[in-house]
């Protein structure tokens, strides 16, 4: 006779004790898959990083460094080159999943869609970042800027932007990924929405490296692109489970 | 209560109805062999089942359960057409993560066993990449079996394994039993599927044409449930 009580139990030990900390450690355990995955293969990083510092090369041969016009649109530049590197990084993060059929085996685990979806997140957002880091000083060289005088605050524009371009950019990733053209639908779908969050990132960009600080002229563009963080975030998280199983 | 209840599905590719008011029933500690043609639809019940799609019409219903529910998710093992285990990681980091993902208590302790039962303990360090076809195999049996799971949802288990990881899947798939696991698998190689199972549904262009126990007539001739209940039948 089956005790079909004792099997219908799940055979894992989740303690109640630890079930607060249980959705912060598989989005940990998801995004440290992903980081240590790329960094085995380096397939996303390498391209993006080759693509930023080919980008902003070609712009200084297109843009005299010491014309004031270009520090004027130097934001914008260092963003377009951003968000078409984080775009590289970006493509692979549901594609990864692919090969071997490993997306059914997250889709089939006891996680959330959303524990799924910022564990992936937060590891495209570490790569995206690091990508920017290195590419900042390459800017500051070839455009003749003082990134640096205003770091801090620059920093926390590249944090929040980088959010911005993350979680728009995974919420995507994991739309189009059964997709053949992807890598061309990623970044039609996602430049597009990010506009207002871009627009912020250029011009407080802009303002930074050219010596201006963030004062009450152009705090709206930061609280615009904090409001952006926070409305794509919870969006997405409400819509992810939807995106991955229909 | 049945261990997996399939109510009514249908299931639309576009206007195409892939399944049709499919109703399916698996008792506890039954195994359930899913048979029929290719595209009958076997793979997007299965599918369903496991919470990785979802019906148009009908439920799924697994200890009573949704399937999507993150309760009845660490009930299910599956295996699927894929191996499912990341080429960048090695045989432990693999079972290691799937069962941090899992709530093991110990995913190591719980890794380093399944890869001793699946026979590939002394490559657990080596990169998936590496390994042959055979060991890529095992290694997915041992993802699926290493949490405990009380069903078993197996989507054409046997094909392009090689003799090794066939003899450890059929012993595994025998101790599931042996504990009252339930299975259901769907299959072509009807020979092995017949002789493990308990019962039969065969499905014809996406609607259920029989559904029953299996009788000795099955496992004297594997054709017998297609000739007798399938497109095969005489009009």
């Amino acid at each position: 006779m089956l005790d079909t009580e004792a099997l219908a139990q799940p055979k894992q030990e989740v303690g109640t004790a630890r079930a607060w900390t249980r959705f912060p450690r598989q989005v940990l355990v998801v995004a440290f898959k992903d980081l240590r995955a790329e960094l085995r293969t380096k397939e996303a990083i390498n391209a993006s990083f080759g693509f930023a510092l080919v980008i902003l090369l070609l712009f200084s041969f297109a843009f005299d460094p010491f014309e004031e016009t270009t520090r004027a649109i130097s934001g914008g530049l260092l963003w377009i080159v951003f968000a078409f590197a984080g775009t590289l990084v970006l493509n692979r993060s549901f594609a990864r999943e692919l090969p071997n059929d490993c997306l059914d085996a997250l889709i089939a685990a006891p996680i959330s869609g959303a524990a799924l979806f910022l564990g992936k997140a937060l590891a495209n957002y570490v790569l995206v970042l690091a990508v920017e880091l290195v590419a900042l000083p390459v800017f500051g060289i070839f455009y003749n800027v003082r990134w640096a005088s205003q770091f801090p605050e620059l920093f926390l524009v590249m944090l929040l932007g980088t959010w911005a371009l993350t979680i728009i950019g995974t919420i995507f990733s994991a739309l189009t990924v059964n997709i053949k053209l992807r890598e061309v639908m990623l970044p039609m779908l996602t430049y597009p929405i990010l506009v207002p969050a871009l627009m912020a990132c250029m011009r407080l960009t802009t303002a930074l490296v050219t010596g201006v600080p963030i004062d009450a002229d152009n705090m709206a563009w930061l609280k615009v692109l904090t409001g952006f963080d926070i409305v794509f975030t919870a969006v997405s998280l409400v819509l992810v489970e939807t995106v991955l199983v229909g | 209560m049945s261990a997996v209840a399939v109510e009514g599905i249908w299931k639309f590719y576009g206007d195409y109805p892939a399944l049709r008011d499919v109703r399916i029933e698996a008792p506890p500690g039954a195994c359930l062999a899913l048979i029929g043609r290719n595209g009958a639809g076997k793979t997007t019940l299965l599918r369903i089942v496991a919470g990785f799609s979802r019906a148009q019409r009908g439920k799924i219903r697994i200890w009573g359960k949704e399937p999507r529910e993150a309760e009845t998710r660490r009930q299910i093992g599956f295996i699927g057409h894929g191996i499912s285990v990341y080429d960048e990681l090695s045989a432990l980091e693999n079972l290691t993560l799937f069962g941090r993902l899992y709530g093991l208590a110990d995913p190591r302790r719980s890794a380093l066993e399944w890869l001793e039962r699946t026979g590939l303990e002394r490559v657990r360090n080596g990169l998936v990449r590496e390994f042959s076809r055979g060991m890529r195999q095992r290694l997915a049996v041992a993802r699926a079996f290493l949490h405990e799971p009380s069903v078993l949802l197996l989507d054409e288990p046997f094909t392009a394994l090689d003799d090794r990881a066939i003899a450890v899947l059929q012993r595994l798939l025998r101790e599931a039993l042996a504990a009252g696991k339930t299975i259901v698998m769907s299959t072509h190689q009807l020979r092995e599927a017949l002789e493990l199972s308990t019962h039969v549904a065969l499905l014809t262009r996406g609607q259920l044409a029989f559904h029953g126990p299996r009788t000795p007539e099955m496992v004297e001739d594997p054709g017998y449930v297609y000739a007798r209940y399938g497109e095969d039948r005489p009009n």
